[in-house]
C-alpha cells in the first residue's frame, strides 16, 4: 500500500490486516510506562492541515511519535500557505525537505488524490472536503469490532448530515467491505444523490450495495447493532437544509428515550466534536453504550497501524498480502 | 516468521533436496533434555519463558510443560513479538504483527528465558532484547533455541541449544511443530543457487 | 490576383465520384471531373472528403486579458488546423467585449492574422455583471458587425433582463446565446449531480439548473418572437424542452460540445481537473440523448466551447481548478467518432452541424455555403481513414488542457482553405 486516500475499493483483507495490526499495537502498548516503539525511527511524517482540527492532528502526531517517527506539523494559518502558495508547491517543498509521509487535511474533495500524483511521499488522507476520512472509518470499525466482533451481517445506522459528511462516506464504503448493512437516517435534504444505488457508480465496488435510506429514526433504531451520529455543522443549521436546530434535534437527535429503542448490545458512536443537546443528548453521550472515548483511543492505534503499513516495510506492499 | 531461516522464505522454485535432521521422537527427546538443563541452571528460581512467534511460542509451552513434569518450579509462559524492533523492516515487505502477551506482573527483576526455533544471524534475538527492555528490567535474560545453525552476525550466544547444525547460507532449516505444521520434525533444505 | 488553385480528386460531402475543384479569386470557379487547372497550383486530393470550412459558434480566444493561455493568433491557428474557417470569440475577456472598441479590436486582430474569420461575440450585460444591458446596438453597427451576444460563462439569470435582451437583440437582427445555469441551483457546484459526484463528495450541478433556464428562455423568446440560442446543451432533459419548443416554432437553436457527446462523469474518479468543465460532464444516458438530438436536428450544431487554461489553473485541487477544455483541434475527430462512425450522421450531416447551421445561427453570410460554383472557397479536406493520437503539448493552443490526452481519434484535417487561401496543410499552418 503506497497511500491511504479512500476506503472505497480497499480489499477486505487489507482492511482486516490494518485492523489486526491496530489491535496488536494496542495490546503491545497496554500498561507500558514507556510508550515508544523504535519502528519508524528516522522516518519523517508531516501533518499538513488546511482546516483546523484538534483531535485528528493530535492523534496522528501521537501515533507517529509513539513509533519514533519525526513528526512535523504545518497548518495553513501560519505558513507559506497563507501567502498563497499552491498545495502542489507546498507539498513539493515538504518532500524536498525529506518528508516520507504527508498527512493531509484539506477542504477540497480529492485533494489527497491530487497530492499523491504530485509527490514521491506516501499520502494519508486525513479528511478531504466532503469526500473521505479513511482513518476515521478504520477507527470506527476497530471500535465496532471490539464491541460486536465480526461485522458481517450487522446493521449500522448512520444518522444526520450524510450529504456533507466525509465520515459517513468513508464508513459506508468500509463497513460494506466488512460485510455490514448500512441504514441512513436523515432528512432528504441531507442525503447524497442516489446513495442507495451507488454500487454501480465508478465500479470501485462490485456486487451488493446494502444501503437503505429512511427518514424515521424511531423505526430504524430497534434493528440497529450500532448507531453512528454525525456532527451537524453549524453552517447548515439556518435555512435551506432544515428549518431549525430545534426541529432537527426533535426529529434526528439521539435522546434518552430513543436510546431505549436500541437493542441491549447496540453501540453508539460519534466522530466528535459533539454538540450535546443537538444531535446527541447529554446523558446519552456518557452512557455505557457510547463508545466515544474508545473511538478516540483506537484512533491512535489505527493511525499507528496505517503508518506502520505505509512506512515500515519495503515500499509498494499491500497489507494482507505480505509474507 | 521469527527469522529469515524460518518457513517463510521458501522460494517459488521449491527445494531441490530436503533431508530430515530430526525426527518427531528426537525433537521430543531434545526438548526434554533442554527442560532438564533449564531446571539445572535456574531452579529454584521460577523462570518467565517468552516464546518468539511463530514457532518459539509452542516450543516455550512444551519446555514449560516438561519443566513442570520434571518437578521444576512452574514457569510463567508469555509471547513476545519482536517485529516492531527489527532492524531489517525496510528490507522486506511489511510484516504482520503477532500478539505480545506478557505476565501480569511484568518483567521487572525476573529471570526471562527467550525461546525461538532457530538461531541464525542473531538479529531476531537482538530485537527481542530491545523489546524486553521496553517492558521492564529483568534480573537476567537467557536464550533457548531448538537449532543453532551458525552464521552469527552479532555477538549473541544461546544458553540452551537443542542441536547444533552446521549449514551453508544457501540452505534453510525448517522446524516443523504439530501446533503449526501438523507434524514434528527438523529438516534441511538445499536450493539450487540459480533458482533462489 | 492570386494564382488559381486546383483541388484534384476530392469527394464533396464524402459522396459520389471524385471531382476537380478550381479556385480562382477566392471563389469556386469550376467544378467537375474534367476540370483542367492548367497554370494552377495543384493539390492532389486522392479521394479526400471535402466539406465547407467549419464554423465554431463558441470559442474562447482569451485575448485581450489572458494572453498567457491563448491569443487570437494561436487560437486562429488551432482553429484552422482543426478545419475551421470561422470562429465566434466569446465576450468574457478582460476587458469584457461589451463595447464597440473591444469587439473591433478582436475583429481586426483576427482579420490581420487571417487564418480564420474571427467574429467577436458581444456581451449581453455590461461587464457580464447581469445587471444592465451592454451597448448591443453600438457593437452591432461597429466594424465587427456583431450579431451574436452572450454572457457565456455566466447566465443572464434575471428574467426581466433576459426578456429585454431578447427583444432588443431581435431589433438588431441578432441572437442571444444563453449560458443556461440557474446560479442559485449551482452555488458551489463541482460536477454533475449524480451518483459519481455524490460518492466523490463533489457538490452537484443539477440538470434542472440548465433545464429551468432553457424552459423560461424559450417562453420569453416565444413571446418576443426573438431568436434564442442555447449554448452547450448538456442534459437529456434540455433536449426534451428543445423538442417541445421547436415543435411550436419558437425561434430557438442549440449547440452541443464534442466533450458532451463523448465523455461522461465516470472520468472524475481521479479528480483530474482536465475533466472539469461547465456545464459538467454528465451520464452516458445524456451523451446518448445528445447524439440522437444532434442527428435529428433538435440540437442544431456542434460548438467547441474551446477554453484554454493555464497549467496552474488545472494542476491543482479540483475545486480550485477553472472549468473548460481545449476543443478546436479535436472537435471534428470527436464528431466522427461519436456521430459518423456509429452511423448517426453522414458527411452531409457533418457539414450541416459543423458549418452550415452555425454560420446561419451566427449570421455569417459567407460561411457554411454549399460547395458549388460561385461560392466562396471556404473548404476543409478530411482524410476519414486516418487516425491520430492527441497530445496537448503538440496542439497549437498555448494551453494544453485537453481531456483527450493520449486518446487515439479518427479523421485528420489535411487542408483548410479560407477564401481560396490555404491556411493549413498536413497539420502545418501556411502563411
Amino acid at each position: 500500500m503506497r497511500h491511504l486516500l479512500t476506503t472505497a475499493g480497499l480489499p477486505r483483507k487489507t482492511v482486516t490486516a490494518l485492523l489486526d495490526t491496530a489491535e496488536a499495537l494496542k495490546q503491545s502498548l497496554l500498561g507500558r510506562e514507556v510508550r515508544k516503539l523504535p519502528t519508524l525511527r528516522g522516518r519523517t511524517v508531516v501533518t499538513l492541515f488546511y482546516e483546523s482540527s484538534t483531535r485528528t492532528r493530535a492523534s496522528f502526531e501521537i501515533a507517529g511519535k509513539w513509533m519514533s517517527a519525526d513528526v512535523v506539523n504545518i497548518s495553513a494559518g501560519g505558513s507559506a500557505v497563507a501567502k498563497g502558495e499552491s498545495l502542489r508547491d507546498t507539498a513539493l517543498t515538504l518532500t524536498a525537505m525529506g518528508a516520507d509521509c504527508v498527512v493531509l487535511r484539506h477542504p477540497a474533495s480529492g485533494a489527497a488524490h491530487r497530492l499523491a500524483g504530485w509527490v514521491p511521499a506516501h499520502v494519508i488522507n486525513a479528511g478531504d472536503g466532503t469526500h473521505q476520512h479513511p482513518t476515521q472509518a478504520l477507527l470506527d470499525a476497530a471500535t465496532l469490532r471490539e464491541r460486536l466482533g465480526d461485522l458481517n451481517g450487522r446493521t449500522v445506522t448512520i444518522i444526520g448530515d450524510v450529504l456533507h459528511s466525509r465520515v459517513a462516506r468513508s464508513n459506508i464504503e468500509l463497513l460494506i467491505t466488512l460485510g455490514a448493512r448500512i441504514r441512513l437516517v436523515a432528512p432528504p435534504t441531507l442525503l447524497p444523490r442516489d446513495v442507495a444505488h451507488w454500487g454501480n457508480a465508478l465500479a470501485s465496488t462490485s456486487g451488493d450495495w446494502p444501503v437503505t435510506v429512511s427518514h424515521d429514526l424511531d423505526a430504524a433504531l430497534p434493528g440497529s447493532d450500532a448507531v453512528m451520529m454525525l456532527r451537524v455543522q453549524t453552517e447548515r443549521m439556518h435555512g435551506e437544509f432544515f428549518p431549525s436546530a430545534r426541529e432537527y434535534a426533535i426529529s434526528y437527535g439521539l435522546t434518552e428515550a430513543r436510546l431505549g429503542l436500541l437493542p441491549e448490545h447496540a453501540v453508539v458512536l460519534h466522530p466528535g466534536p459533539m454538540l450535546r443537546g443537538m444531535e446527541i443528548a447529554y446523558s446519552v453521550a456518557d452512557s455505557p453504550r457510547a463508545a466515544i472515548t474508545e473511538q478516540v483511543r483506537n484512533g491512535v492505534h489505527v493511525r499507528m497501524a496505517v503508518l506502520y503499513h505505509l512506512l515500515a516495510g519495503r515500499d509498494d506492499q499491500t497489507p494482507g498480502e505480505e509474507v | 516468521m521469527s527469522s529469515p531461516s524460518g518457513m517463510g522464505a521458501v522460494g517459488a522454485a521449491g527445494p531441490l533436496r530436503q533431508r530430515e535432521l530430526l525426527s518427531a521422537a528426537e525433537v521430543a527427546r531434545i526438548v526434554a533434555r533442554m527442560a532438564h538443563q533449564i531446571i539445572e541452571r535456574t531452579a529454584p528460581e521460577p523462570v518467565v519463558m517468552l516464546g518468539i512467534p511463530t514457532r518459539g511460542v509452542p516450543l516455550a509451552h512444551r519446555l514449560a510443560d516438561r519443566i513442570r513434569e520434571f518437578g521444576g518450579p512452574a514457569p510463567v509462559v508469555g509471547t513476545l513479538d519482536v517485529t516492531l524492533y527489527r532492524d531489517d523492516l525496510r528490507r522486506r515487505p511489511t510484516r504482520p504483527l503477532r500478539a505480545t502477551e506478557l505476565p501480569d506482573d511484568g518483567l521487572d527483576d525476573v529471570l526471562v528465558v527467550l525461546v525461538d526455533d532457530v538461531l541464525y544471524s542473531g538479529r531476531t534475538v537482538a530485537a527481542a532484547l530491545d523489546a524486553v527492555r521496553e517492558y521492564g528490567r529483568p534480573r537476567a535474560v537467557q536464550l533457548a533455541v531448538l537449532v543453532d545453525r551458525g552464521h552469527r552476525e552479532l555477538p549473541i550466544r544461546a544458553d540452551y541449544v537443542g542441536k547444533n547444525v552446521p549449514t551453508s547460507r544457501d540452505e534453510e532449516i525448517g522446524v516443523l511443530l504439530t501446533e503449526t505444521d501438523r507434524t514434528d520434525a527438523v529438516v534441511l533444505r538445499a536450493y539450487d543457487r540459480d533458482q533462489r | 490576383m492570386t494564382r488559381p488553385f486546383l483541388l484534384r480528386g476530392i469527394r464533396r460531402y464524402g459522396a459520389g465520384e471524385p471531382v476537380n475543384l478550381l479556385v480562382r479569386n477566392g471563389l469556386i470557379a469550376e467544378l467537375g471531373a474534367s476540370v483542367d487547372g492548367t497554370g494552377a497550383e495543384i493539390f492532389n486530393g486522392g479521394g479526400l472528403v471535402a466539406l465547407p470550412g467549419l464554423v465554431d459558434l463558441h470559442t474562447h480566444l482569451r485575448e485581450p486579458g489572458r494572453e498567457d493561455t491563448e491569443t487570437i493568433a494561436t487560437g486562429s491557428a488551432a482553429a484552422a488546423l482543426g478545419g475551421y474557417t470561422a470562429v465566434f470569440a466569446m465576450a468574457n475577456t478582460d476587458p469584457v467585449a461589451d463595447t464597440a472598441v473591444v469587439v473591433e479590436y478582436v475583429y481586426r486582430r483576427g482579420r490581420d492574422i487571417g487564418l480564420v474569420d474571427v467574429h467577436p461575440v458581444g456581451a449581453v450585460t455590461a461587464g457580464l455583471h447581469g445587471q444592465r444591458l451592454a451597448e448591443l446596438g453600438a457593437m452591432a453597427t461597429s466594424a465587427a458587425a456583431v450579431r451574436l451576444f452572450s454572457d457565456d460563462g455566466l447566465c443572464v439569470h434575471d428574467s426581466l433582463l433576459m426578456r429585454r435582451a431578447l427583444e432588443y437583440a431581435c431589433g438588431l437582427g441578432g441572437v442571444i446565446a444563453q449560458h443556461a445555469e440557474d446560479p442559485r441551483l449551482t452555488a458551489g457546484a463541482q460536477a454533475h449531480e449524480g451518483r459519481v459526484a455524490a460518492r466523490l463528495g463533489l457538490a452537484g450541478w443539477p440538470p434542472a439548473a440548465e433545464e429551468s433556464i432553457v424552459a423560461r428562455d424559450c417562453l420569453l423568446a416565444r413571446d418576443a418572437g426573438a431568436a434564442l440560442h442555447i449554448c452547450h446543451v448538456s442534459s437529456a432533459g434540455t433536449v426534451e424542452l428543445l423538442r417541445w419548443a421547436k415543435r411550436r416554432s419558437i425561434r430557438v437553436s442549440a449547440e452541443v460540445t464534442p466533450h458532451h457527446l463523448l465523455l461522461t462523469d465516470e472520468r472524475l474518479s481521479g479528480y483530474d481537473p482536465v475533466n472539469k468543465v461547465n456545464p459538467p460532464l454528465r451520464t452516458a444516458a445524456d451523451t446518448e440523448a445528445l447524439r440522437t438530438a444532434l442527428a435529428e436536428g433538435i440540437v442544431d450544431c456542434v460548438a467547441t466551447d474551446h477554453a484554454p487554461h493555464a497549467a496552474q489553473d488545472k494542476d491543482c485541487e479540483w475545486s480550485a481548478a477553472r472549468p473548460g477544455m481545449l476543443g478546436l483541434q479535436t472537435a471534428l475527430s470527436v464528431v466522427i467518432a461519436t456521430m459518423v462512425q456509429p452511423g448517426l450522421l453522414d458527411w452531409r450531416g457533418v457539414a450541416r452541424v459543423m458549418s452550415e447551421r452555425p454560420a446561419q445561427i451566427g449570421r455569417a453570410a459567407d460561411q457554411g455555403r454549399p460547395i458549388a460554383v460561385g461560392e466562396p472557397a471556404n473548404l476543409v479536406l478530411v482524410d476519414p481513414d486516418a487516425t491520430w493520437t492527441v497530445h496537448g503539448v503538440q496542439l497549437a493552443s498555448l494551453a494544453d488542457n485537453t481531456p483527450y490526452e493520449g486518446m487515439e481519434l479518427p479523421g485528420r484535417v489535411v487542408l483548410t482553405m479560407l477564401r481560396g487561401q490555404v491556411t493549413t496543410e498536413d497539420g502545418k499552418v501556411q502563411g
